[in-house]
């Protein structure tokens, strides 16, 4: 019952979480000063029946109140607006890239996350050893590099050894479906190995040092006391509880997976949201840039949204 | 802390409290990793103080052929337009740290005051900000910075402010936190009992308490600050006219230093971000593991399965072998 309520509570917080991001994207492109669409139908050198016409076609003439329903019962039917680089519609191009970023995100994000957590509960066990000192310094470097700078040192020194640029080679058409996917994969290596290496060296000292924190605990005295083993002990008793914790950085971490899958985008000119969002950001695409903005805001809070259900289930406590 | 005292007796257990307190971020900043932190933050300080005494060259003209390898006369050798690379890297710390300074300190003031008002009052001010808070810390922060930088346009100013008005959530709930256990404290109930106004306690007696956690979040605000102030710079939203890490390395990636193999043009700034970063998070991870004291015990035997006494690690001292230096609160 009370788990039902938590869950209750969550999911009104992420629709409400969702609801803010829609409004402020609204303020922020239409309600302030010089925001993006009041700019818009300052077409230099423009007669006055063109303002009026940009006018009329984004709706600015109307009241804000008008606009904002407008704008909510737009976003309600799918629709984002036209691009205004391709003229094709904003959802159209965002779901295509959308897809692309997929495979990139989750394969580095779990990568990041098994590495980190398996690397950061055996230094916690090990702690001091030369084990813990060579595994904490390592991560505490990636950690130190900036994305756009680990990404340009692969390409260097993997320059000719692995594709470099794109999804998959364009002259790659004539191909097998086998050989297709061979090239893909090949294409996803230098991507991912630098979103993983971004990543892992978090998710380290995190798990680290929660495993740190309950080996200090009495439950792990008192399965000491019964005789378990080692290896029970850490994984059920230790590495359970750590867990808790590790949740919830992780899903307050996604911000860092987000930064650095727009990095990484760009870099290896991946065909995904972040590189989208870049591109939009060139051509001052306005309508894209919106799209791209609640797209990767609503994903951000639907996985936060999971971390807090995987939080339920890993926990029976929370009453919260 | 948790003394029973009412009374004017109780005083003196004030007073060595607070230098506990004080001693943790003095035991903190000893630690050799605090140490190397330090020194590191302090060198790139007095180098971007004193930058245009270093390198004789300037970093608006001409020194020397377009990506020119590193050399005697140019230790970093040069970039796409035949600048020297260390007189950019060294110009451009000086903007950078400046941008990470002012962005932390930003953060740093609004995360304080919107936790020590929600901690301290607590009730429906607490609800509201802590609400707003939690709102900012769903929302994926640098997307909303490259938005709003997109729209007001490029200039440092935006960007330190962006970054600053954007990283406060984190630094917010860990005071609010702090404050919310420092409020119930026994010293802090007398003062209000004797009618200190709020202002007062949360001035003397509140503040002074969370200085080393404030020290903590406040270097480390400075690697997020740093960070998102390249990744800003490196998708094109900062400043055009100011020399920072991170423009450095966007203009050295398009301008394919990349291809023409002029590592030199781009490790350089990259090795500069990493070391102060490096620099930030040893401080920081110091002086929050000082104050972390659950992270000292730990009824796990290292090796082998030899019985510790339960809570005292100064038994155990001479088993225990040294701690990584990120993590130097977990061991001695």
């Amino acid at each position: 019952m009370h788990r039902g309520r938590y869950i209750w509570r969550r999911t009104v917080f992420a629709l409400v979480t969702v609801f803010v991001a829609v409004t402020l994207n609204f303020v922020l492109f239409r309600v302030l000063p010089g925001s993006a669409v009041s700019r818009m139908s300052r077409v230099p050198g423009a007669s006055a029946e063109l303002k009026a016409a940009l006018e009329r076609q984004f709706g600015i003439d109307k009241p804000i109140w008008e606009q904002y329903l407008l704008y909510l019962k737009g976003l309600a039917t799918g629709n984002l607006g036209v691009s205004f680089s391709n003229r094709q519609p904003v959802t159209s191009n965002l779901a295509e890239a959308f897809m692309n970023t997929l495979p990139l995100v989750l394969t580095g994000t779990l990568l990041a996350l098994a590495i980190g957590i398996l690397l950061g509960v055996l230094s916690a066990v090990r702690r001091g050893s030369v084990f813990d000192h060579t595994m904490t310094n390592i991560s505490v470097m990636f950690y130190a590099f900036p994305t756009q700078f680990l990404g340009a040192m692969l390409l260097i020194f993997f320059a000719g050894v692995l594709p470099s640029a794109g999804m998959m080679d364009p002259f790659a058409v004539a191909l097998s479906p086998g050989e297709q996917f061979i090239d893909r994969v090949r294409h996803l290596i230098l991507p991912v190995a630098t979103l993983t290496l971004t990543l892992y060296a978090e998710y380290l000292l995190i798990m680290r040092s929660s495993v740190l924190e309950t080996l200090g605990e009495d439950y792990v005295l008192t399965a000491r006391a019964k005789g378990l083993s080692r290896g029970r002990i850490i994984r059920s008793y230790s590495v359970r509880n750590a867990m808790l914790p590790t949740v919830t950085m992780i899903a307050l971490a996604l911000g860092t997976v987000v930064s650095g899958a727009i990095l990484i985008e760009v870099i290896y000119s991946w065909p995904g949201i972040g590189r989208e969002l870049y591109q939009a950001v060139l051509q001052r695409d306005y309508p894209m840039l919106q799209g791209g903005f609640l797209v990767i805001t609503i994903t951000v809070i639907a996985f936060n949204y999971l971390a807090d259900l995987a939080y339920a289930w890993l926990d029976p406590r929370v009453s919260d | 802390m948790t003394a029973p005292g009412t009374t004017v007796f109780s005083l003196p257990k004030r007073r060595r409290s607070t230098d506990r307190r004080r001693g943790a971020l003095a035991t903190a900043l000893r630690q050799p990793s605090a140490i190397i932190g330090l020194s590191i933050i302090a060198a790139f300080v007095l180098m971007s103080i004193f930058a245009p005494l270093l390198t004789p060259y300037s970093s608006k003209a001409v020194s020397c052929g377009v990506f020119e390898p590193p050399s005697a006369a140019h230790w970093f050798g040069c970039d796409d337009g035949g600048i020297d690379v260390l007189t950019l890297v060294l110009e451009g710390g000086r903007v950078s740290m400046w941008v990470g300074f002012t962005a932390a300190a930003i953060a740093i003031v609004i995360g304080s005051a919107v936790g020590i008002l929600s901690g301290y009052f607590g009730g429906w001010v607490d609800t509201v900000l802590m609400r707003i808070t939690d709102y900012f810390l769903v929302i994926p922060q640098i997307v909303l910075m490259i938005v709003i930088a997109a729209v007001w346009g490029p200039s440092l100013g935006h960007v330190i402010v962006v970054i600053g008005a954007l990283m406060w959530t984190a630094t917010a709930r860990i005071v609010r936190s702090q404050v919310k256990t420092l409020r119930e404290r026994v010293y802090v109930r007398r003062v209000e009992a004797i009618g200190g106004s709020h202002l007062r306690i949360i001035m003397r007696h509140i503040l002074p308490q969370l200085g080393p956690l404030l020290a903590a979040s406040g270097v480390l605000a400075v690697t997020v600050a740093v960070f998102n102030e390249t990744a800003l710079a490196f998708l094109g939203l900062s400043d055009p006219n100011a020399i920072t890490w991170g423009v450095i390395m966007e203009r050295a990636f398009t301008r394919a230093a990349i291809s023409t193999g002029a590592w030199w043009a781009i490790v350089p700034a990259g090795i500069a971000v990493a070391l102060l970063i490096l620099g930030c998070y040893l401080v920081g991870r110091a002086i929050e593991d000082a104050l972390n004291p659950r992270l000292k015990i730990s009824h796990l035997a290292l090796r082998t399965w030899a019985i510790r006494p339960l809570g005292s690690t100064e038994d155990a001292k001479p088993r225990a072998p040294r701690k990584s230096p990120t993590e130097k609160g977990a061991g001695s």
